[in-house]
Order: structure tokens, then sequence, then C-alpha cells
């Protein structure tokens, strides 16, 4: 077989096998969808009925009301801004200073930084909880925010320092030569600069926490300060049958990641092929 | 550079200004690192030699650990370690084989191939709670999707995540919807890394399709490869969200995971002493398993230029 038609076939090979794939990928979605908008008796009929007939719009509605899910998704903006906001300003200082200053044990740090990327948070999680218990602010949002002002992580610190590294040199010394302070190099001259590697973080960090179960799981005891993952669990265990309200509430919890990813999808894609390439 | 930097106090030496802004500019992550980080391991370390309830702390030497890997509940440590090992055995060289697969499909010049990106990356943007209770509504015995698809084939499907022989392997099935996630793109970063003149020299050499995969693909791939195995690992032992809501770690604790087990003994038995044993018995079996790997690493990780990292 000549080269050309060996590339032809594996183009047309490739595209079946994506198509197969997709729909099958795809199909959760779907049926996610579709059930959320069916009623109860056609949820559970067999064979299922895809398009549902009429639409119960009003699932949506039920789901958003049944319980006091419009707190929920306050309280869960509340803790992922205020930990967007520490994480992505103290892994950009912090980055910040493994990439520009060559302090006593700079090497040792770092090493020292990324070695904590490989514990598991198991490890540190009873005594954490401990320390909250002790300070009293068991049941505030004030252990699932403040730390994120501590560095912001390992993963995080790493993405920014490798991309500062990337900036030439020769602007901070220009920016120097002119007086400048290093916190004005920092906020002048570099991060306007790290715009990709900053809009990456910043991403992924809303994602983790817009996410994270057991954090909210471990400190929050009231319902009022329940935030949306929590709260589905507790939809889950008081409206179990009701299949419908479930998974529309589930959608509800989806529907901000997914446009988060439709309006920022080019910085997504690259952001993170960003953080494997100098793994 | 010069020497010494204008400042409007005393001037400070080049090596005493590294050091003072480095250190300045780090502290927030070298507090962070004492207070959340080294300070609980030390004192989870101290705990699980220790019997604590929240209320009476009494020092009780290794019997935590005794207990654990003796005759804890029945054997529930054993069990529940050895169902994260199946778990991680499978779902971890699974996972990656399906993402690299996806990335090398995904790498070919077809058509629409924005549209078949966004379908394979949006199942890893659903937050885990949400698809496990997707999920689980697809593992519904009677009217789950799943089982309606087998039915349509010819087969009659199992009752998945409510019978104890189906129950881990669903879970393992469920973690394959994420192949198209960050793992996949790191893959595809590498694939379009490969310079293509080592693929044009090996059709010069007349390099079948099978062996410029063998031969200039996995090489060129492989430390890509070795930083998702060894993250994928550290990973999939601590999978907790989907077994918490989907099975409580039931039936018959077929789905009882190690961290839901530490979880468990944590925060709803209070047996801190005993959870935190666990918990360094995890550090310890991922730290051993993360050496070997890096030793194993020398063997088969190629870096350009021969830089061994």
């Amino acid at each position: 077989m000549s080269e050309k038609n060996t590339e032809r076939l594996l183009r047309w090979g490739a595209f079946t096998a994506l198509c197969l794939g997709a729909a099958l990928f795809s199909i959760p979605f779907l049926w996610t969808v579709s059930t959320a908008l069916k009623t109860n008796e056609q949820v559970f009929a067999v064979p299922p009925q895809w398009i549902p007939n009429p639409i119960q719009w009003g699932n949506f509605a039920r789901a958003w009301t049944e319980l006091p899910f419009p707190a929920f998704v306050i309280n869960t903006v509340i803790i992922t801004a205020i930990s967007v906001v520490g994480q992505v300003l103290s892994a950009s200082l912090v980055a910040y200073g493994f990439a520009r200053f060559k302090f006593k044990g700079r090497n040792f740090f770092f090493y020292l930084m990324l070695s904590t990327m490989m514990l598991p948070a198991q490890v540190t999680m009873i005594p954490v909880f401990l320390l909250w218990r002790e300070l009293r602010l068991i049941d505030t949002f004030a252990p699932l925010t403040i730390p994120a002002f501590f560095g912001g992580g390992a993963f995080s610190i790493f993405l920014l320092r490798q991309f500062f590294l990337t900036i030439p040199r020769e602007l901070d010394e220009a920016a120097m030569l002119d007086g400048a302070s290093p916190l004005t190099i920092y906020s002048k001259v570099l991060l306007p600069l790290a715009r990709p590697a900053l809009i990456t973080v910043t991403l992924l960090s809303f994602l983790a926490h817009w996410d994270d179960f057991m954090g909210p799981l471990i400190y929050l005891n009231s319902m009022e300060k329940y935030t949306v993952s929590i709260g589905l669990r507790m939809f889950q265990d008081m409206f179990g049958t009701q299949l419908e309200l479930l998974m529309a509430a589930s959608l509800i919890h989806i529907l901000p990641t997914i446009i988060l990813f439709f309006i920022a999808q080019r910085h997504f894609i690259k952001g993170v092929a960003l953080t494997g390439l100098k793994g | 550079m010069a020497t010494t930097v204008p400042t409007t106090h005393k001037p400070l030496s080049q090596k005493q200004y590294n050091n003072l802004w480095g250190y300045l500019l780090i502290a927030p992550w070298l507090l962070g690192f004492l207070i959340f980080t080294a300070g609980p391991m030390l004192a989870s370390l101290v705990l699980s030699f220790c019997k604590y309830d929240l209320h009476t702390l009494e020092w009780v030497g290794t019997k935590n650990y005794e207990i654990l890997l003796t005759r804890d509940g029945g054997g529930l440590f054993w069990k529940s370690l050895t169902n994260t090992a199946i778990y991680v055995l499978f779902a971890v060289p699974l996972g990656l084989t399906g993402s690299l697969l996806l990335a090398l499909l995904l790498n070919q010049k077809v058509k629409g191939i924005a549209l078949f990106r966004t379908v394979f990356y949006l199942p890893s943007l659903v937050p885990a709670v949400a698809s496990s209770l997707v999920w689980l509504w697809v593992f519904h015995p009677d009217a789950g999707l799943l089982n309606y698809g087998l039915s349509r084939i010819g087969i009659q499907g199992p009752a998945w995540l409510m019978d104890e022989n189906t129950a881990l392997a669903s879970l393992i099935l469920m973690s394959l919807w994420g192949i198209g996630g960050g793992r996949m793109i790191i893959f595809l970063a590498g694939l379009q890394g490969i310079p293509d003149d080592l693929y044009e020299a090996a059709s010069l050499d007349g390099a079948s399709v099978w062996s410029k995969f063998r031969h200039v693909t996995l090489p060129m791939l492989s430390p890509t490869l070795f930083f998702n195995l060894v993250l994928g690992v550290i990973g999939s032992f601590q999978v907790f969200t989907s077994a918490y809501i989907m099975t409580g770690g039931g039936p018959n604790n077929a789905t009882l995971m190690y961290v839901l087990y530490l979880y468990n003994n944590a925060f709803r038995y209070f047996k801190l002493g005993k959870a935190s044993a666990m918990a360094w018995i995890l550090f310890l079996v991922l730290l051993v398993f993360t050496l070997i790997q890096f030793r194993q690493a020398s063997k088969w990780v190629y870096y350009e230029g021969g830089e061994k990292e």
C-alpha cells in the first residue's frame, strides 16, 4: 500500500472512531438533560423516551426551590471567588520570588514545594481540621478560603514560575534602571505579560473550588452555609427517587463550568497543555 | 548587572537584596507550608500513635498500626486497601491508554476537530458530585441507560452498583468517562511537540505506521507518559467522592475505598488516631510507589539531549 493510501485510510479510521466515541461520550449528557425534562412516570418508562413529551421545564424551577439552592449557589460563589483571588495573588507573588531572585536555599525550597504535589491531602487533613476547630472556625467559610492565600498550591506556583522564566529578564532590568521596585516590576511588567498563565490558574482554581466536595463536607454543618455540591448530596438523600429533580439540580451544578468553558475555551486548552509541557 | 541597587535607605549588596526580596516573596508559601503541611504532618504522625476522640488523648504506641494490619473490623482495612489497589490497577492503565489513544486520534487532520475535542473534554468538567449522580442513574439496574442499551443487543445486564461482584468495576468504568480531560490535553501537547522531521526521516527509512509509533512517538512521549502515570497513581489512590455518593462503600464493602474508610474513621466514628495511622500508611505506600516509578523511569523514559532529571 502506498504512503498516501495508508494516510487516507488512517484519517478515515480516525474520523469514524472519533464519531463513535463522541456519540458514546455525549449520551450520558443527553440522557441527563432528557431525564431532567420528564415527569416522574416518564422517567422510569421502559423503553425510555428520549424526547420528553410534554417537556417539564418546571422541574428546574422546582429543583431550584425545593431546597434553598439560591443560597447554596451564593455560598459557593463567595467561597470560590475569595479562593481564586487568594490563589492567583499569592501563587504569582511566590512564583515571582522563585523565578527572579537568587536567594539562599532557593533550589531546596523549590524542590520542597514541588514534592508537596505528591503528598496525599489525607496526611494533613485531620490536624488541619483540629486547628480550625481550636480557632472556633468550624462551620464558617474560613477553612475553605484562607489556605488559598498561603501560596495557592504547588501546581499554580510551578505553572506561573515556568511562565515567568520565559519572559526576558531585560524587561525587569530596564524597569529597575528607571527606579521601579520589585513590586512595581511584578505588577507592571510581569503580570500583564503572564496573562495566559494567570487565566489558566484562575480557571483551574475556579473548577477546583466549585467542584470541591470533601472540604465543605468536613467543615460546613448548617444548611444555610452549604455549597452546591453538599446541597446536591442532601438533595439526593431527600428526593432520591425523584430523578427528574435530581438531574435538574445536577445540571444547575454543571452549567456554570460548561458556560465558563465555552467563554474561555481557547485559554482552557492552551493553558492545560502548558501545564504538561515542562513536566 | 550592577552590583548595587539604588534604594532610599542604606544600600544593600546584591546578595542581601536577593535574599530579602526572595524570602519576602515566597513568605506566603513558606508560612503556608509550615502551618498547613509540615506542622500537620508531624501532628498526624504523633496522633497516629495516640487514641483521640476529640475529648481524651492517650498515647497507645504502635497499637493503631497493629490493629489496622491484623484484626481491624474483620479486615476492613485490608479490604479497603485491596479495593483501592484493584481500582488503581485498572483505572490508571485503562485511563492512560484511553487518553493516549484519544490524543492520537485528535492529532490527525480530520474534519471538525474542535468539536470533537470539546465533546471529549466536557465530561472532565462535570463536578464529581454531579457526575456521580448522573452515573448512578445510568447504572440503574431496571430503568438505567446502560442496561437498556445492553438489552437492545440481547444482553441481560447485571445490577452494576448494587451487586458486589460488579460494583467496583462500575466505578472503574465510570472513571473512563474522564479520559478526554487534562491528561489527554497534555498528551496532545506532547504529540504536537514532536518535530515533523523525525517522522519524515522514519518515512525515508520505509518505517511502517506502527514502527513510527513504536520508535518515534512513544519514546518522544515518554516524559509526558511518566508525568501522567505518577500523578495518575497518586490521584486514583485517593478516589473518594464517587464511592461516597454512589455506594457509600457498599454493597457488602465491595467499594469501600481507602480514603472513604479513612474519612469514616475520622469524621463519623471520630477515631482520629486510627485515621491518622491510616493516612500515614497511605503516604508511605504512595511514597514507595512513586520512588519505584522514578527508579524504573531511567529504563524507559527518554529525555531529549540525554538530560535525565
